[in-house]
């Protein structure tokens, strides 16, 4: 193996152990999606949340914000005193991390809503449920997948380093590679894959993110 | 009585108080415009109406219900509502933000369709426009939409807040045209804010001024060019429109000298010299014991007679040209001046004499009216626009207390 260049090799080892790959890189999608799901389904309404009551958005996002100060291996580490070695540890991590991009990015989509249509909205006999469902959402919808295309990226990231406290997944792989003498076509095969989830999701979400812009023109 | 307001106070919660003490009783098809400065709670008032704010005290009602014991959402849905910036969804076709209120109110999917292609035709826009989004639209266009989407479920009352504003000026008055259309043709109720006034005076039935957050005075258009309140309000018309206005607005008897010299018939022509020596003119309009005009005489015709004793009827000139003291001075003066005659005797809707118009009294208000205001410095011609000049020019004229 040693006569084949850095890329025979990586070559040798996909084909070698391709099942294996494809089963680390779904899991580390699983989790990382897993994860930005949670942070989804809490950011959300909590980035609705704060844009009503104004008041409480420094509350909120400075909390956010600290967490996403905190370096991830730092915090993986923290969480694995609580939570013990596992995908559940690295799932909650990529929830922590992906709140203040899903809250930031939601928050900031209310307020951009044109307050004028928004008043419309109101003076012409909309309850405020209507007025969210109808005309804030559909308006900020772009913005909050954006928030969510950004947590997803974080959220490969932190899944990668996740495999330091066994959640497996393309980690291993990296992990292996360094372990390994001239290991450089290992650490490849792991991080190769990784690279690509992340810029194939981004690219996939950008295109949700323009599918759900509403249409402000009949042209296309 | 359509709309009512009684004693409407609102003090906002940092305590400003923003409207006090307001009172309007508003009839179906009337166009009500507020105006005044920036800031007198014109806004404030408008949005009490359909309760997107609540007055701290003082009663609204519609069609004699109580709209703070109404539901607000419901009342939003029957009151029409129009702001500058259009306010149209710019993620909704033309046609969905038309039918935004019938949605709401649960009309069926035929309905609605029918409905908006009505309203496009009655903004006099293209049917084939409904399937674009607003910015596809020019802004009076859009405003287009915007006021008729204010009717598209029927709405009675239509409460618009500066919605020309953003509007170039040719643009505007076709909006405007278009919603006097919707008031006069189809007896929609309007309240409508406005900075303008000669927007205001056009399109009003009435006008409230407004001044910190106070009522100054709420009455027709005429009326108000007429008999301005105080100071503020010619300020705020502005003297060159109150000037302009006059001949529009004054009434012959304004500006009549109202103790005309006149005669009876049965008095000789001695009586006659006397009376013309001791006031001074040469004209005596002559008159029966009633009052009614009769004719007059004339320095010249009496000058031709010797006998002092003959009576005034014989040489009455009975072709006389006379006004009525009610008709307007712009639809008279073409005819007097066209007459050359240097007085005018003034009559009553029953002949009566009541007053005399000098030609010069007359040509003043007419020069005034075609040179506008008068600069600082300078008087007006007619004693009449004095006032205005005054009040106008006077310092500290801005505010109204
Ligand atoms: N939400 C608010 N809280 C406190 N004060 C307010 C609020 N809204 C308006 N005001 C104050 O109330 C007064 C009346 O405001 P309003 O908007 O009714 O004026 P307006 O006549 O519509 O003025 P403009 O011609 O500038 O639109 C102003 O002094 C304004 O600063
Ligand atoms: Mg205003």
């Amino acid at each position: 193996m040693k006569d084949l260049g850095l890329w025979g090799q990586l070559i040798y080892y996909f084909s070698h152990n391709g099942m294996y790959v494809l089963s680390q890189f779904n899991q580390t999608f699983l989790v990382s999606i897993y994860g930005v799901l949670l942070g989804a389904i809490v950011g959300i309404p909590l980035g609705i949340w704060i844009s009503q009551y104004r008041r409480l958005s420094p509350v909120i996002i400075g909390a956010a914000n600290v967490i996403q100060t905190v370096p991830s291996l730092a915090m993986l580490s923290i969480l694995m005193l609580g939570l013990g070695l596992g995908q559940t540890t690295v799932v909650v991590t990529v929830f922590l991390y992906s709140l203040l991009p899903i809250i930031k990015n939601t928050y900031t989509g209310m307020l951009s809503v044109d307050p004028d249509v928004l008043d419309a909205g109101k003076g012409m006999g909309m309850t405020r449920w209507q007025v969210m469902m109808t005309i804030r959402i559909p308006l900020s919808l772009s913005v909050i997948i954006a928030g969510i295309r950004n947590a997803l990226v974080i959220g490969i990231g932190i899944t990668v380093i996740g495999s330091f406290i066994g959640s497996g997944g393309l980690g291993d792989i990296i992990i292996r590679g360094t372990n390994a003498t001239n290991g450089g076509a290992i650490i490849l095969a792991g991080a190769l894959p990784t690279a690509l989830m992340a810029i194939i999701t981004d690219l996939v979400l950008s295109f949700i993110e323009k599918r759900l812009t509403p249409k402000t023109s009949s042209e296309h | 009585m359509l709309l009512s307001m009684e004693h409407l106070r609102k003090e906002y919660p940092n305590g400003k108080v923003a409207v006090d003490d307001f009172n309007l009783q508003v009839d179906r098809g009337e166009f009500i415009a507020f105006i005044g400065t920036s800031g007198s709670g014109k806004t404030t008032t408008m949005r009490m109406i359909n309760r997107m704010l609540n007055q701290t005290s003082g009663t609204i009602t519609i069609d004699g219900k109580d709209i703070s014991k109404m539901d607000p959402v419901k009342l939003r849905r029957s009151i029409g509502y129009v702001i500058q910036n259009t306010g149209l969804m710019p993620h909704m076709t033309i046609q969905e933000n038309i039918e935004i209120v019938p949605k709401l109110l649960g009309w069926s999917k035929e309905k609605r369709a029918e409905q908006a292609h009505k309203m496009i035709e009655l903004a006099q826009l293209p049917d084939d426009m409904l399937q674009r989004y607003p910015g596809e639209l020019s802004g009076g266009q859009q405003q287009r939409i915007g006021v008729v989407r204010a009717l598209a479920a029927d709405q009675q009352i239509i409460l618009m807040d500066e919605p020309f504003g953003a509007l170039d000026p040719i643009t505007r008055e076709s909006l405007q045209d278009l919603v006097k259309h919707l008031q006069e043709d189809l007896g929609k109720t309007f309240i409508f804010v406005t900075h303008d006034m000669d927007e205001a005076l056009h399109l009003a039935t009435r006008v409230v001024i407004m001044s910190h957050g106070k009522q100054v005075q709420v009455d027709t258009p005429e009326n108000i060019l007429r008999h301005p309140a105080n100071e503020f309000v010619t300020n705020l018309i502005g003297e060159e429109r109150l000037i302009r206005a006059q001949p529009n607005i004054l009434t012959v008897s304004q500006i009549m000298l109202k103790t005309p010299v006149s005669i009876t018939p049965d008095k000789t022509l001695d009586d006659a010299i006397d009376l013309m020596h001791d006031r001074r003119v040469d004209t005596l309009l002559v008159t029966d014991d009633k009052g009614v005009l009769q004719g007059f005489v004339d320095l010249d015709d009496i000058n031709r007679i010797t006998d002092g004793t003959t009576p005034i009827s014989r040489f009455t000139n009975r072709k006389v040209f006379y006004v009525q003291a009610n008709s307007l001075i712009g639809d008279t003066v073409d005819r007097i001046l066209k007459q050359g005659v240097k007085n005018v005797p003034v009559v009553d809707a029953k002949k009566h004499l009541v007053g005399i118009v000098t030609r010069t009294a007359l040509v003043d208000i007419v020069y005034d009216a075609l040179r506008g205001a008068p600069d600082a410095d300078e008087e007006p011609a007619s004693p009449i626009n004095a006032d205005i000049h005054a009040a106008a020019n006077h310092e500290g004229g801005d505010t109204a207390e």
